[in-house]
């Protein structure tokens, strides 16, 4: 019906149990499909304007008294519909634990030490190749309530836009050889076909000398075959 | 050529302060707020209010909601106007975990009754979910609405936000359930 349905071979159902949180959550009764009109074949453009100075860089937006502790690192990659074409102009937003594992989230009473010099939320925007570059501090590991010595994987957290609301994308990027992820039922969740596109690469050709090293994150949204709608 | 589509993951319990910093009072900007008029925003000003209900009818307290409108005219993303059609709230901050949108009325879009496109994320849903809102007052348009004719005629009543008009101008109530009994309609968009 639509050209750019979402791909449920690749994306984890509402209801998986082992990610205990989505037993009362998940929606129970079958989705309603919908025929796209304009309503789903728009969305909210964000470009450069809603970005500060810092904004990509986690290293240095949150300095107080000093630089944040941990190892430092660049996450770039490109933004690409299904259809291969780049995704310009679209805001990517991120979030992420420091390096000992902790959020700044008021919610998080994790015990490890917050860094005062780390906030870890940053936003960017891509350019005309739909690339993207943050520099941050590689995120800690830290357990959570889920099931008995249950601990997250080292993640980052992904927020897109794309060209229309039905693009919209929210994620998590893994690092590679992470031993948590075999226990990770987030992770877990994913069907087995599109879990090792959350992994990112390591990437030499990315490493700043005597300052970070680098990953690859490349994302892949839903796109329309006629897209009319590259909203520039 | 075609590429896979890289997988949705929850946006967990932390989101506050990288999507909503403004709201939950953390040292950064928002890109988007419950604010999403302003006070040139042409068209009828409204407020939406409602709060995120589990399978066993509890508020949740860590659901993000975004929503995406037309502006009164039915257009979206106008070019000449400085209304931007999406906002974005947690309901973590709100005593009683409530979202709260101030916006304009939308006009209908190609031929559709007027509505709002709502996005739902929360810890615990892996993919997020699509539902949308209509509007109490458009009982004729709504009963014509292509969308809401594929809609079950029980489970309708579902996506009807109620009209209130209160002290403080006119008010839409609209609860999202996530499962169970009166569980709202999600669409796969």
């Amino acid at each position: 019906m639509n050209d750019n349905q979402r791909d449920w071979e690749v994306h984890p159902p509402y209801s998986y149990p082992p990610y205990a949180s989505t037993v009362l959550r998940a929606p129970a009764k079958p989705l309603i499909p919908i025929k796209h009109s304009l309503s789903e074949l728009t969305g909210p453009v964000y470009g450069h304007e809603s970005l500060g100075k810092y904004d990509n860089d986690l290293t240095k937006n949150g300095i107080r008294n000093g630089e944040p502790l941990g190892e430092r690192i660049v996450v770039s990659g490109q933004v690409l519909d299904q259809y291969g074409r780049p995704v310009r102009n679209t805001l990517v937003e991120i979030w992420q634990a420091n390096a000992a594992g902790r959020y700044i989230h008021k919610v998080d009473q994790h015990n490890a030490p917050l860094d005062p010099n780390f906030f870890g939320g940053g936003r960017c925007v891509t350019d005309n190749e739909g690339n993207y570059t943050f520099f941050t501090i590689k995120p800690g590991a830290y357990p959570w309530g889920n099931h008995p010595n249950a601990w997250r994987p080292n993640h980052i957290h992904f927020s897109l836009f794309g060209s229309n609301i039905t693009s919209r994308l929210v994620t998590q990027m893994y690092f590679p050889g992470d031993p948590l992820l075999a226990y990770d039922p987030i992770y877990q969740g994913v069907p087995e076909k599109g879990r090792e596109l959350l992994i990112s690469s390591f990437d030499l050709s990315l490493t700043q000398p005597d300052f970070a090293l680098g990953y690859r994150f490349n994302i892949v949204l839903r796109g329309d075959k006629a897209t009319p709608f590259e909203n520039q | 050529m075609s590429y896979i589509q890289t997988p949705s993951q929850t946006v967990g319990p932390y989101f506050a302060y990288g999507l909503s910093p403004v709201q939950y009072l953390y040292d950064h900007s928002s890109v988007a707020t419950g604010m999403v008029r302003t006070p040139q925003t042409q068209g009828q000003p409204i407020t939406i209010v409602g709060r995120v209900l589990d399978g066993e009818g509890k508020p949740i307290p860590d659901a993000l909601i975004e929503i995406w409108q037309a502006d009164a005219q039915g257009n979206y993303n106008p070019q000449d106007s400085d209304f931007k059609g999406f906002g974005r709230f947690g309901t973590g901050p709100d005593v009683h975990n409530r979202f709260i949108f101030q916006t304009i009325k939308p006009g209908a879009v190609q031929g559709q009754a007027p509505h709002i496109t709502v996005v739902v994320f929360m810890r615990g849903l892996l993919v997020h979910a699509y539902t949308r809102l209509y509007f109490s007052d458009e009982n004729t348009a709504n009963a014509q609405d292509p969308v809401l004719q594929t809609v079950p005629s029980d489970r309708i009543a579902t996506l009807i936000a109620q009209r209130q008009e209160t002290g403080e101008g006119i008010v839409y109530q609209w609860d999202i359930v996530m499962q169970g009994e009166g569980e709202t309609v999600f669409f796969d968009v």
